[in-house]
């Protein structure tokens, strides 16, 4: 593990840029102008309109606020992400690697002769061979070469159950910073010294590496173009104004512009921006970029795999069929009794079943024949000579005819139909104390699907999302268990390759892809796709090619992930036209006030019965400043999100930031004009 | 006056365009995309050098509609400056520098801004060749953008708008010649003069002499409302006997000045394969021209003062045939298309009816605009809307199947920016540069005080927008408003052309995202409603202050 000593993360990138923000700009020069005045003969009257003496001075004051607001909005975002990383720097205390010299993978995988030099993590580089043994800290990120162990992950999961890692298949990617408990691991390190998953991580919840998405680009374009439309409006006042011979002063442009321009929801932004990722870390989901959360959001096409995700991944009973003339209460009797001693989730989930439908538990009288691949059967030999046996079709089929006894076609029915439907068929026989064996019926054994699912998945299709299952199984298998499920679609014996080819045929209509995976035959998925969530279990092929990892590795999630996504921008979009919104009430106060001196008419146009021109500035301003505080944890927490249809979210949306975003500032500032009035002079 | 008698006029207006715009949209979108020249079409390419079968990049289409407007500027320019030599010129003398600078550009830009009387600045050759042309193929080249744009959304990865000159011609041959023949002889039938008779002079009844004008007025005319130009034969403009007769001629332009315009929507549905998209487009115009006319007539009909009440009504420069609503409705039907022809004197109406004009304008003229840039004024806005409200649903705004991203949504705040800026900066200048304001105050304005300022600011509007109507107390020959408003015209015409363009390019360039459940439906109530808000959010942002500071300020005394 390397140490980041030398590469101390810093934020200064987004927030120390506000020296030339316009807002700061305004405050220096307001300042400037309340310092000069008392020499120039006090406050200038502006528009026919005298102004009181502390005018000025009130006016820079608040202008100083928002500045302190608006930088307020991103640290408290930042501030966040700082408590987070420091923990995660906790995990990241140097240690001492041992780095093997000239490892010989052909003759000694497991390196227990090789030559070992100790170096500090820090120093290691891509491609160095390491080995870690029992309550060693694993250096740096990096590939298990040889050797298995259990690994104490809880550093960068939090989860406290350990978990075990080995050499070859999708389990072998191991975490910089975390423990191995037992065992002894050879590692080949596959990350750059200052750039492993935490020092990623940390970056990320700091904020320091955040990127501007292509939406928020966009954004800013249309914000810089209100902000280019209102500098417009402004200067062009004084000059229009002087066709009438009035003269607005300097302070009150300065206030009318800092209203104007999107300042509040330029300093929300960023916030909203780092707490959307925040919102991602708090789930133990790592984004690489920005980019990747709302690409997320936007998401048309989920590809979920079956095992894990819809299925709980293990076959469970549902149905005891009887065959002929045999007793249902037999055939349960006999399959329970075959089960009991039979371990797997399959054996358990029958007897579960069995004592649903009467089953009583008892001791087992005999001797018990355990499943074997060679068998394909397992079973019981009671001590007065009968046996029970439950197995594949074939193998039960051959037990039963070499004791004499008759299948009839009636069982192949049975087993073909349980086949159709995806299931397995799992045939039960008894042989009596004669000798002479009989098939008693079938045990349906089917893929479980999650409960709820069917609910998410109609969810996700009002908001416009196709789901896809990606199943090893054949056609009718998947066909029935994603009609079970409610899945839009299936994709069945799917290799890699087909996998790749879906992704692309999706993406060719204009569809956006996440996915998730976790094997290195995923990694070239994971990379196509727009969203690929990698496991953290996974390799780190595949931890390489998706651009976030879900580090409690669990498939469902993605669901989660693009509600987060889709989070991230309504809050964006609703806090901007809120603030847009916002601009027609400060009109209506600043305007009047500006010419009410000369033009006594525009008192039609102050809607709110300001008290006087410099109370309906000031507490425009005063309003612009305090909202931004206002809307700090909205930005933070982020907008509520409910799964609707587009046309019906707009129209909320609209509802509450559009119409709200026009009301709730005529209401403030009258409420602060009221305060003001309070004030000598107003 | 009844109120039937005053609805009347616009129930005819409606009922027209409604049995119309369907017919008249299909006619040209299968223009305009069927594959087969006419022969005098294929001549003409033959002539010109064009291959009608390439397609251009956005870049060449502009190359195309910059050169041949270029050419148009320069040859109009020259035709007035050597009028003393051409025939038929009615002996009048070459038309000074920065007036023929003025006029060659306003008519270029489809504005038909007139600084001068045309009857006794300009004879017929220059009024036929230049000024005549101009009128159809300006209006050819704002239908050929609009057309480049739509196409933009059709296609698919291909980066290419079609042919400029295939449009050019077919918008020519196709739709504005025989459209302007078919109205002429209805404006002949209504009883507009159509002669090369020069001066006549009469002896009127009371003994007095008095000189009448003669000229091919009704083909002019025709072309000056269908192709929403507006320049008229006479100073008067519609409001001019011989120009618009009678009532029910007055209402035959209105219908004239929208045809096109109101059916381009269709057009649009039409070639993009989803009508309901072109019938939102129209839905949302229509809204707007029937608040905005409501307006305008209530503040004319609620006119207060002392001579409006001895008179019965706000009569002051509006003409007894057409009366109030006919006024109103003409001078809605001008300002919210590029048309700028007007039969009354909206400088004459009240404060607030005064605005409302003005504001039409100010909207950037998207009910329904001019012809072809209404379509694409108003598109841009959606493009806007959509951005908007596509965050606030969650995903990245498409219009169309078209993504609205960082390069799309900079070149519709650029094209929304254009029109603002030469306006607020134009007026500005005018007032804030000392000898400009001398000359302003001295010579330009009738009304010096907040009246002027909206007579100013009207024109600025106006030229920005290429619409062409005055305050008629502004006197716009000056050397600095013939200047300041011609530059204010030509950004205000082709740079955002070159932004349409541009994005037309982004757009087509990009391949088109299937629509799905998640995808916000653009041809709703709901989507209407919000792009008529947001059209008249920006513009109330822009232009409150100085509208507080002239009709407002003067409205409310």
């Amino acid at each position: 593990m390397s140490t980041l000593t030398g590469t101390p993360t810093d934020s200064s990138d987004s927030t120390a840029s506000d020296s030339g923000h316009p807002r700061t700009v305004a405050a220096v020069l307001i300042t400037a102008i309340a310092v000069a005045e008392p020499f120039l003969g006090g406050p200038q009257a502006s528009g026919g309109s005298e102004v009181p003496a502390s005018f000025t001075w009130l006016i820079a004051l608040w202008l100083w606020l928002t500045v302190l607001f608006a930088n307020l909005a991103e640290s408290v975002a930042e501030g966040r992400g700082k408590a987070q990383a420091s923990s995660l720097r906790q995990a990241r205390t140097g240690t001492t690697a041992r780095v093997l010299r000239g490892y010989a993978a052909d003759t000694d995988p497991g390196a227990h002769s090789a030559a070992v030099t100790e170096v500090p993590s820090s120093d290691l580089t891509l491609g160095d061979v390491v080995v870690i043994e029992a309550n060693g800290l694993i250096p740096g990120d990096g590939e298990i070469i040889s050797g298995i162990a259990s690994v104490d992950e809880s550093a960068i999961t939090g989860e406290s159950a350990p978990v075990v890692r080995e050499s070859g298949g999708d389990r072998s990617a191991v975490t910089g910073g975390t423990r191995v408990l037992s065992d002894r691991i050879v590692v080949r390190i596959t990350s750059q010294p200052g750039d492993t998953f935490v020092d990623r991580m940390i970056r990320l919840v700091e904020g320091a590496e955040r990127q501007k998405t292509p939406n928020e680009v966009a954004l800013n374009i249309l914000l810089a173009t209100l902000s280019i439309v209102f500098t417009v409006v402004v200067l062009t006042i004084n000059p229009i104004a002087s066709s009438s011979n009035v003269t607005v002063s300097v302070p009150v442009l300065v206030a009318l512009l800092v209203c104007l321009i999107p300042t509040t929801i330029g300093a929300l932004l960023s916030a909203i921006g780092i707490a959307g990722m925040d919102r991602l870390v708090q789930r133990n989901v790592l984004a690489m970029s920005g980019r990747a959360v709302e690409a997320a959001g936007d998401v048309t096409t989920l590809l979920l795999d079956k095992t894990g995700t819809i299925t709980y991944g293990n076959r469970r009973a549902s149905e005891f069929i009887t065959v002929g003339c045999s007793d249902r209460r037999e055939l349960i009797a006999a399959a329970a009794q075959s089960s009991l001693s039979d371990p797997t989730p399959e054996g358990t989930s029958i007897v579960d079943l069995a004592v649903t439908e009467g089953f009583v538990r008892d001791e087992i009288d005999g001797e018990v024949i355990p499943f074997s691949a060679q068998t394909k059967m397992s079973g019981v030999d009671f001590v007065n000579g009968s046996s029970v046996r439950k197995g594949a079709g074939s193998a039960v089929r051959e037990w039963v005819t070499a004791s004499s006894g008759v299948v009839t076609a009636e069982l192949g029915e049975a087993v073909d139909r349980i086949s159709q439907l995806g299931g397995t068929p799992l045939v039960v026989a008894v042989r009596d104390t004669s000798g002479k064996a009989r098939v008693l019926g079938v045990v349906h054994l089917k893929d479980v699907v999650k409960e709820g699912l069917p609910e998410r998945f109609a969810e996700l299709r009002t908001m416009g999302i196709r789901t896809v299952m990606i199943t090893g199984d054949n056609p009718l298998t998947a066909k029935a268990i994603a009609e079970e499920a409610g899945l839009d679609d299936f994709l069945a014996e799917a290799t890699p390759e087909d996998k790749m080819r879906l992704i692309r045929k999706e993406q060719e209509g204009g569809a956006l892809v996440a996915m998730t995976g976790d094997g290195t035959n995923d990694a070239p998925a994971l990379a196509l796709a727009d969203v690929g969530v990698a496991m953290n279990t996974g390799t780190s092929a595949a931890k390489e090619a998706g651009n976030m990892v879900d580090l409690d590795s669990d498939p469902t999630k993605l669901i989660e992930i693009v509600r987060i996504g889709k989070q991230l921008l309504i809050t964006r979009g609703a806090l901007t036209t809120f603030s847009i919104a916002n601009d027609v009430a400060k009109y209506f106060a600043i305007i009047p006030a500006m010419f009410i001196g000369t033009f006594p008419g525009l008192a039609a146009l102050n809607v709110m019965q300001l008290h006087s021109p410099s109370s309906a500035i000031l507490s425009a301003i005063i309003f612009n400043a305090l909202i931004i505080v206002a809307l700090i944890p909205l930005s933070l927490k982020g907008v509520t999100y409910r799964a609707a249809s587009a046309s019906s979210t707009l129209s909320r949306n609209l509802l509450i930031y559009g119409l709200g975003g026009i009301i709730a500032p005529f209401i403030g500032i009258k409420a602060i004009d009221l305060v003001l009035t309070l004030i000598p002079g107003f | 006056m009844t109120l039937a008698a005053a609805i009347f006029p616009l129930l005819t207006v409606v009922a027209v365009l409604t049995a119309i715009h369907r017919p008249l949209g299909d006619y040209m979108a299968r223009t305009f995309t069927a594959p087969k020249d006419l022969r005098v079409e294929r001549g003409l390419y033959q002539v010109l050098g064009v291959d009608p079968a390439s397609h251009q990049s956005w870049r060449s289409y502009l190359s195309g509609v910059l050169a041949f407007s270029a050419v148009g500027v320069f040859s109009v320019y020259l035709l007035q400056r050597t009028q003393a030599f051409l025939p038929y010129s009615l002996g009048l003398p070459a038309v000074p520098e920065g007036l023929a600078f003025n006029t060659a550009v306003s008519f270029v830009t489809n504005t038909n801004w007139q600084s001068y009387s045309p009857e006794v600045t300009l004879g017929y050759a220059v009024q036929a060749a230049g000024l005549g042309v101009q009128n159809f193929v300006s209006a050819a080249v704002g239908l050929a953008v609009a057309i480049a744009f739509v196409r933009g959304f059709v296609a698919r990865r291909s980066g290419t708008l079609g042919n400029f000159w295939v449009d050019l011609t077919r918008a020519l041959l196709r739709v504005l010649l025989p459209g302007a023949v078919l109205a002429a002889l209805v404006l002949l039938a209504g009883g507009v003069i159509q002669n090369l008779n020069g001066f006549t002079s009469v002896t009127t009844l009371t003994g007095a002499a008095q000189t009448l004008p003669g000229g091919p007025v009704a083909s002019q005319e025709a072309i000056k409302v269908l192709g929403t130009n507006g320049g008229g034969f006479f100073n008067a403009n519609s409001a001019h006997p011989f120009e618009n007769p009678s009532p029910w001629t007055s209402v035959l332009q209105v219908i004239l000045m929208l045809a096109i315009p109101f059916s381009l929507p269709r057009t649009f549905g039409t070639m993009v394969g989803q009508r309901r998209q072109g019938f939102a487009i129209l839905a949302a115009m229509g809204v707007i021209f029937l608040l905005s006319l409501t307006a305008v007539t209530l503040a004319e009909l609620g006119g207060s003062g002392t001579a409006p009440q001895a008179a019965g009504a706000v009569m002051e420069g509006k003409e007894q045939r057409f009366g109030i609503v006919g006024s109103t409705l003409y001078a809605t039907a001008t300002t919210l298309t590029s048309t700028g022809a007007v039969n009354s004197m909206h400088d004459s109406y009240t404060a607030l009816g005064g605005m409302l004009p003005m504001i039409n304008m100010m909207l950037g003229e998207v009910a329904p605009g001019g012809v072809g840039s209404g379509l694409y004024g108003m598109l841009i806005l959606a493009v806007v809307t959509v951005f908007i409200s596509g965050l606030l649903v969650g995903r990245t705004p498409e219009y169309l199947g078209k993504k609205i991203g960082a390069r799309e949504i900079k070149l519709a705040s650029l094209y929304i920016l254009t029109m603002p800026t030469l306006v607020l900066s134009g007026t500005a200048l005018s007032f804030a540069v000392p000898a400009l304001r001398a000359d302003i105050d001295g010579t330009s304005i009738l009304n010096a005080g907040l009246h002027g300022l909206s007579e100013v600011l009207y024109a600025f509007t106006s030229a920005a927008n290429n619409n062409g109507s005055a305050f008629a107390g502004l006197t716009a020959n000056t050397p600095w408003l013939n200047t300041a408003l011609g530059v204010a015209m030509l950004l205000g015409r082709f740079l955002p052309m070159v932004f349409v363009l541009a994005l037309a390019g982004a757009f087509a360039a990009q391949d088109g995202a299937p629509a799905t459940a998640g995808t916000l439906p653009t041809d709703r109530v709901q989507s209407v409603t919000l792009l008529v808000g947001v059209t008249v959010v920006v513009t109330a942002l822009t232009f409150f202050p100085v509208l507080a500071l002239g009709p407002l300020a003067e409205g409310l005394l």
